[in-house]
């Protein structure tokens, strides 16, 4: 055959070309310029640090599920809305009507997962595209969130949650932090500084990892190695290369495509009961606009858009891009509507970078 | 004589009011190569499909090795032994050849309860597979989007042999290939044949054909216009069953025989 067509490539060349080099890229470029533009305003300290990782977790932690649903083929929509009704449901349950807050985190966690697999079930047995059909259910869920927040409280906030969670055994797993001994470390040797005055004082300014960087570390372990190392990550790649061709190798890409419907829900409850736990409160607005903002990270990640091709590691990456330049443009005290001019320019940068790189791996013409 | 190896009795196949297969029989001898040939809309492709098991007959049996055979779906007769490579559908471009190969297959290692895919054996079989096939791979992980036409369907036959297929079924393997690239593929299809696996090559070119044919089947409009065997038949008359006669007659004397 055609052998002395095949250019032989090289080992460095072969290690940079990868789906998350534009990300990695980006990640760059975005960390240097505001080492550049923010270097001293305290976002590179312990507490500026720990700002922005908590953001990033944020939108890593729905990124890693919107990725493996790209990949799979199909969008989720519904992502922002479901963030909002996970919330409000913990809410009434625990605070309304005063269930302990463990179980109304797992009902939550069941029912949002319910709602993954009716998006993914009306998807896959109506043919119709996921856009659509997750599109509804971005009103449908927006509009069950508010009026069942107004008809059991007559608000739009429900607070009081974290007394409520006081105790409980499971709250601590999205809200608390870890590693707190190693961070009182940090701070008796002088690495992290320690509140000089107030009833905290003598302790770090930082007190520990957040349960949410821990979610977000574990998911994009976990996505990743699914991904790439499994069985069950070869079917992901194949229902979204091209889901018929897979079907006719005996490839279950319906099953395939409605657990990744539930994984996204799943990692939306995550978010929700990670905010409700930090923020004491859930309110029927949170979650608004999450879902582009968890397709943009997987984009920037590397992600093709109709499937088939993309990275847990990028959408990751894409995260860190996101919550940096967020928090970034806060700490340089820059307007802040600037933040939407900045992503719009990154994301069409890493795109065309992507794109290129895409078709030097696959050979698309 | 060998008993077939399947065996298609009076296959009718009705997608509502619109008949596709009106009746077709067809057999497929192992370590031979039956082609069916047709023009566009004969039913070449419905039929197939009832003997991968996409479409269920509205009427008609298949006997599979002597033994009477309902495929429910396209695993059924992958488990029974029955391969099908799609003109289009073959690979996935974006995947590559190894994950492309062993899809549907995957080579599995088992740590406790978890398992994952077994990159070692797939990357070793895929190579060593191509290389029998005459496709020199520069990795394993090379996406199949960077293979010709014709390798991508060698790869499929590949894949198709390597899990242990007793009929091979192609579906128009070379009707979007340049010539060197046909030719690849119809000596593969030499090559599998002589392992004595049944190929069933569809087709509507008749020089290929004639090239790897062993026996050939003519249908038109739902219907089988016979069988022949090999040096029974000449192009000229194959090319007019498939035309339905006349019209290509006088279109061919125009067009200087090069249909």
């Amino acid at each position: 055959m055609a052998d002395e067509r095949i250019k032989q490539v090289s080992k460095l060349r072969r290690a940079m070309i990868r789906p998350e080099l534009g990300a990695i890229a980006g990640a760059i470029l975005v960390f240097v310029f505001f080492l550049m533009i923010a270097g001293d305003s305290g976002m590179f300290g312990p507490k500026g640090i720990q700002n922005w990782t908590v953001v990033s977790a944020q939108f890593a932690i729905i990124a890693v599920g919107a990725s493996l649903l790209m990949i799979a083929g199909e969008f989720d929509l519904s992502v922002g809305s479901m963030i909002g009704f996970a919330g409000i449901v913990i809410a009434i349950l625990s605070v309304q009507w005063g269930w302990p807050v463990w179980a109304a985190i797992i009902v939550a966690f069941v029912i949002c997962v319910a709602l993954g697999a009716l998006n993914g079930f009306l998807v896959i047995k109506t043919g119709l595209p996921s856009f659509i059909v997750t599109l509804a259910f971005l009103y449908i869920l927006r509009g069950m969130t508010i009026w069942l927040s107004i008809t059991t409280t007559q608000k739009t906030i429900i607070g009081g949650v974290k007394s409520a969670a006081e105790g409980d055994w499971l709250a601590p797993l999205f809200g608390g932090t870890i590693l707190k001994g190693l961070f009182q470390w940090f701070a008796d040797i002088g690495m992290i500084d320690t509140f000089t005055r107030g009833s905290r004082m003598g302790q770090p300014v930082v007190e520990g990892v957040p349960m949410l960087v821990v979610w977000a570390l574990g998911l994009i372990i976990f996505g990743q190695w699914l991904l790439t190392k499994t069985r069950f990550g070869n079917w992901i790649f194949a229902a979204g290369g091209d889901a018929q061709a897979a079907r006719y190798v005996g490839v279950p890409v319906n099953r395939v495509k409605m657990l990744m419907f539930m994984f996204t829900a799943f990692t939306a409850t995550v978010f929700a009961t990670a905010q409700v736990m930090e923020f004491g409160s859930a309110a029927a607005d949170r979650g608004l606009l999450k879902e582009f903002e968890a397709i943009i990270c997987v984009v920037i990640g590397g992600a093709l858009l109709t499937g088939g091709y993309g990275s847990v590691v990028g959408a990751a990456l894409g995260a860190l891009i996101f919550g940096v330049v967020q928090q970034g443009l806060f700490f340089s005290g820059a307007e802040s509507s600037l933040f939407r001019v900045f992503l719009g320019t990154i994301l069409i940068l890493a795109v065309i970078l992507n794109t290129y790189i895409r078709r030097l791996i696959t050979g698309e013409r | 004589m060998t008993a077939p190896l399947i065996e298609m009795q009076d296959i009718e196949k009705h997608f509502g009011a619109v008949i596709a297969l009106g009746g077709v029989s067809f057999d497929v001898l192992p370590g031979e190569c039956h082609c069916l040939l047709g023009d566009n809309g004969a039913g070449k492709s419905t039929f197939i499909k009832t003997m991968s098991g996409v479409h269920k007959p509205s009427k008609g049996t298949i006997l599979f090795e002597g033994k009477e055979m309902r495929f429910d779906s396209p695993r059924d007769s992958m488990n029974a032994g029955i391969a099908t490579v799609y003109q289009d559908l073959a690979m996935i471009p974006l995947m590559s050849v190894a994950r492309n190969f062993w899809m549907g297959n995957e080579p599995i290692k088992k740590f406790g309860p978890i398992s994952i895919m077994d990159f070692k054996k797939a990357n070793e079989v895929t190579m060593s597979e191509m290389k029998k096939m005459g496709i020199n791979l520069r990795e394993p992980g090379q996406a199949v989007g960077t293979l010709s036409g014709g390798e991508r369907q060698t790869v499929a036959i590949a894949r198709a042999v390597y899990f242990g297929a007793k009929l091979l079924i192609l579906d128009e393997p070379t009707s979007a290939l340049g010539v060197r690239q046909t030719a690849n593929v119809l000596a593969n299809i030499d090559k599998v044949r002589a392992q004595g696996i049944a190929v069933v090559f569809i087709t509507h070119n008749v020089r290929h054909a004639m090239a790897v044919g062993d026996r050939f089947t003519v249908l038109n409009r739902g219907k089988t216009l016979g069988t022949a065997k090999r040096g029974e038949i000449t192009p000229e008359e194959l090319q007019d069953m498939m035309a339905g006669g006349q019209e290509l007659a006088t279109l061919e004397g125009s067009l200087g025989g090069t249909v």
